[in-house]
């Protein structure tokens, strides 16, 4: 295989994604392009929260003109929003950040204990989001806010469930690199997984304050 | 080796080789195949609407099969013309065009053109291939439900579409939103293998002002699509949540706001225009330069015209909706974006038109589809200033002008663009050449009938002649037009019927076409001149190395008149 001729430090550099490329076909050692040097799979990635942070634009965007169309907004029979709660959750989500960007600095130094650690945390805090936000949710069915309730009740379950909705499956992902990292899977140069999931975590760490800055303060 | 890069080896059963596969040429012509099918299926639905038109409320000769409620003994329904404009639109624009123009030349060209053995993820980008499929599968079955297929137009207009009330139309809508966004997931799935596979797989030489002008549509129109689809999705959340539990985003008696809709689906329906146009524009762009034996004119200022086209895409949306109660504020800044964004594809198409000066034109089938392009792509192109100025919108806004306006743009763009492509690229993935001679009875037969077929429409579009309306008989100052909609009738009839020329060039080719050799146009680019016919599993026999721009044709000094992309100048060209 060609892939053997590059060598092994830049090879773990590049990560699984960048070794795609074929080799020269008559034994000749493969001379990389500029361009392979750039890993596939993150690449790929990052394409795709690009869409999703415009689905999450159409959203936003959605609500706001929502919200400029109607009189009273929250309408007087709707309940209020837990803004304090809220607020206080998402400093939970934004530390979970802290603890990601942490994991991922463990695993550039090679502690992979460490990354355990972190990951962990990670997701201590993505539940505690999740659980925080489900309860609220309950007592806000209970004071009469539904899907149909109105055109307010109906955004903010749409726009914060797709949040949620993300967050939940962001752990999904989180899980199986908590499960490989137990299992001894990531090394300094081979950490491909770790950067996805945290390149993910961030996308859905940085929406939220975009979003409860605008649904629950504006 | 015994497997190249990707860690595939070559398949060997049946169903891996030829349907699951994920060899980016077998994947690409089963885009091909699709979006042939269901071109058949738009083009039927064509001929519905026109023989009622034309003879509003007869027995539809060809129409007696459709059963009961959708027809009557071949006579259709108000209900089922409705959803006869409505899954027209919606197929030619996503189940033809985009699978045609992104698809299969997407998938077939861009590795090959970049030299790379395959996609960046040849399994997903199976799976982009099976979702369009189950999406085209969701779409057909829409039709068979209780309360038929959506009704609602092509753009899905609420709250005609957000509430069954309006249409009687129940699950029908509800899957063809379903089907909508498994199309819109199969081509996020490619536009992200596209850029991805461009951005990380070019061979060593292989520059980004290297890249055929081909790949740079296809990017383009990939990076355009990703950027515009989000808020559509968005919205086709909301609308199905409208339809399914009872929230009211787009229903004014619940507190919603109908507007809205417009303009999540025009965000993103402007810069699809160009997702759609930009890779048929590469095909010519290909095209070209090999048949007039020269460089394309302008090799940047397209790549730049096509980048600041794009980007200007994203401010135009509101002119569809100037007669839509939208603030006549907002009005005039979208018609003056929309009469700007003309600017880079004037230049584009002087571009074009400065490489054809002075060529020696070789008029082969493919080259000739090229010309037809543009020459009626230069009238959709025109007449879209019409519609861009709201003054002017405000008269012809929902007449048949529009209709005439965006067959002029989008058709030369899909078929007669995609035409040319199919003859210029069909010896590369058939191994086969089509018949030359059926070729160009296809082509002339083609764009003079299209022409009869639209040209009239500007005329009666001017005359006031609404769209989207059942029977023109019924209004009495529509009357003395009805000659004309008799005559466009006979013309589609005939554009239809001159397609099996087509069908069965392909075909027969196929099996019975002249052996093609590796570079019968001979051509520069890395998928002519450096990949045999049919190029194996896995592309190239050996790495090419890129030393020159696509378009090296006529240069002095040499023995032959062109240069390959991947032959160094001086050595002999293979
Ligand atoms: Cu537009």
């Amino acid at each position: 295989m060609a892939e053997l001729a590059v060598p092994p430090g830049i090879r773990g550099r590049l990560g699984n994604g960048a070794s795609g490329n074929m080799g020269n076909g008559d034994g000749s050692p493969y001379t990389p392009s500029p361009a392979s040097h750039i890993n596939k799979a993150l690449f790929g990635l990052l394409m795709f929260i690009g869409s999703e942070i415009m689905v999450f634009s159409g959203m936003v965007s959605s609500f706001l003109i929502l919200r400029a169309g109607t009189t009273t907004w929250p309408p007087v029979d709707q309940p209020r929003l837990p803004v304090a709660v809220t607020g206080i959750n998402t400093l939970f989500l934004l530390l979970s950040g802290v603890a990601m960007y942490m994991a991922v600095r463990s695993i550039k130094r090679g502690q992979s204990g460490s990354l355990l650690k972190w990951l962990s945390g990670t997701v201590a805090l993505g539940a505690t989001f999740l659980g925080i936000q489900g309860f609220e949710w309950f007592k806000l069915v209970g004071f009469g806010m539904t899907f149909s309730s109105s055109v307010y009740g109906g955004i903010f379950y749409v726009l914060i469930g797709f949040h949620a909705l993300h967050v939940f499956g962001a752990m999904l992902g989180l899980l199986v690199v908590v499960a490989r990292t137990s299992a001894k899977k990531y090394t300094k140069y081979d950490c491909n997984g770790v950067m996805m999931c945290a390149a993910y975590w961030f996308f859905v760490v940085g929406v939220w304050p975009v979003i409860y800055a605008l649904v629950y303060l504006a | 080796m015994s497997e190249h890069g990707n860690g595939h080896a070559e398949p060997t059963s049946f169903l891996r080789k030829y349907v699951f596969s994920i060899d980016h040429k077998v994947i690409g012509k089963q885009y091909l195949f699709l979006s042939l099918f269901m071109a058949l299926f738009g083009g039927l639905m064509a001929y519905y609407m026109r023989w009622q038109l034309a003879w509003p409320e007869t027995a539809i000769p060809g129409a007696g099969w459709i059963p009961e409620p959708m027809a009557f003994g071949g006579i259709i329904p108000p209900e089922f013309y409705n959803a006869l404009i409505t899954l027209h639109g919606t197929i030619m624009v996503f189940f033809v065009g985009m699978p045609l123009l992104l698809g299969a030349l997407g998938n077939y060209l861009v590795p090959l053109m970049i030299g790379a053995d395959d996609m960046a993820f040849p399994r997903l980008n199976m799976m982009s291939f099976w979702t369009i499929t189950t999406a085209s599968l969701v779409l057909m079955a829409s039709f068979f439900v209780e309360g038929g297929a959506a009704s609602a137009g092509w753009t899905g207009y609420a709250p005609l579409s957000a509430d069954p009330i309006h249409t009687g139309v129940g699950w029908g809508l509800n899957l063809w939103i379903m089907a909508l966004a498994l199309e819109f997931t199969s081509f996020l799935m490619g536009g992200i293998n596209f850029l991805t596979t461009v951005v990380t797989m070019r061979v060593p030489g292989m520059t980004m002002f290297r890249l055929p002008l081909m790949v740079w549509m296809q990017i383009t129109a990939a990076v355009l699509f990703m950027l515009s689809v989000g808020p559509l999705i968005a919205g086709a959340i909301l609308l199905l949540l409208d339809r399914t539990v009872g929230t009211g985003f787009f229903i004014p008696e619940r507190g919603g706001d109908p507007l809205l809709w417009q303009h999540l689906f025009w965000f993103f329906g402007h810069p699809e225009v160009y997702v759609v146009l930009l890779p048929g524009l590469g095909a010519i762009m290909e095209i070209l330069p090999v048949f007039t034996r020269r460089p394309i004119f302008g090799y940047k200022t397209i790549v730049y015209s096509t980048i600041v086209a794009g980007a200007l895409s994203f401010l135009v949306w509101a002119h569809h909706m100037f007669v839509s109660g939208i603030d006549p504020q907002i009005v005039m800044p979208f018609s003056i974006t929309t009469i700007l964004i003309s600017v880079p594809f004037a230049v584009i198409i002087f571009a074009f038109m400065a490489s054809l000066w002075g060529g020696s034109i070789r008029f082969t089938t493919p080259m000739l589809f090229a010309i037809g392009t543009i020459v009626t792509f230069i009238i959709g192109g025109v007449t879209g200033i019409f519609n861009g100025s709201a003054p002017v919108d405000i008269f012809i806004h929902d007449t048949y002008f529009v209709v005439a306006h965006f067959h002029f743009t989008l058709f030369p763009d899909v078929f007669l663009g995609g035409f040319a492509a199919l003859y210029f690229w069909f010896p590369k993935m058939f191994g086969k050449m089509m018949n030359e001679t059926l070729g160009k009875v296809h082509f002339w037969w083609t764009t003079i009938t299209f022409n009869m077929v639209f040209i009239p429409m500007f005329l009666i579009g001017a005359g006031g002649h609404m769209r989207r309306i059942y029977n023109p008989l019924q209004y009495d100052f529509l009357k003395p037009m009805q000659d004309i909609n008799i005559f466009i009738t006979w013309s589609a009839v005939a554009l239809l019927v001159g397609q099996l020329v087509f069908i069965f060039n392909f075909f027969w080719s196929m099996y019975r076409g002249k052996k093609a050799e590796d570079n019968p146009w001979e051509a520069t680019t890395l998928e002519w001149a450096a990949a045999p016919t049919p190029p194996p599993h896995g592309n190239f026999e050996t790495v090419p190395t890129v030393y020159h721009g696509p378009y090296e044709y006529s240069c002095p000094g040499q023995e032959t008149d062109w240069q390959p992309q991947h032959v160094e100048k001086g050595s002999v060209a293979a």
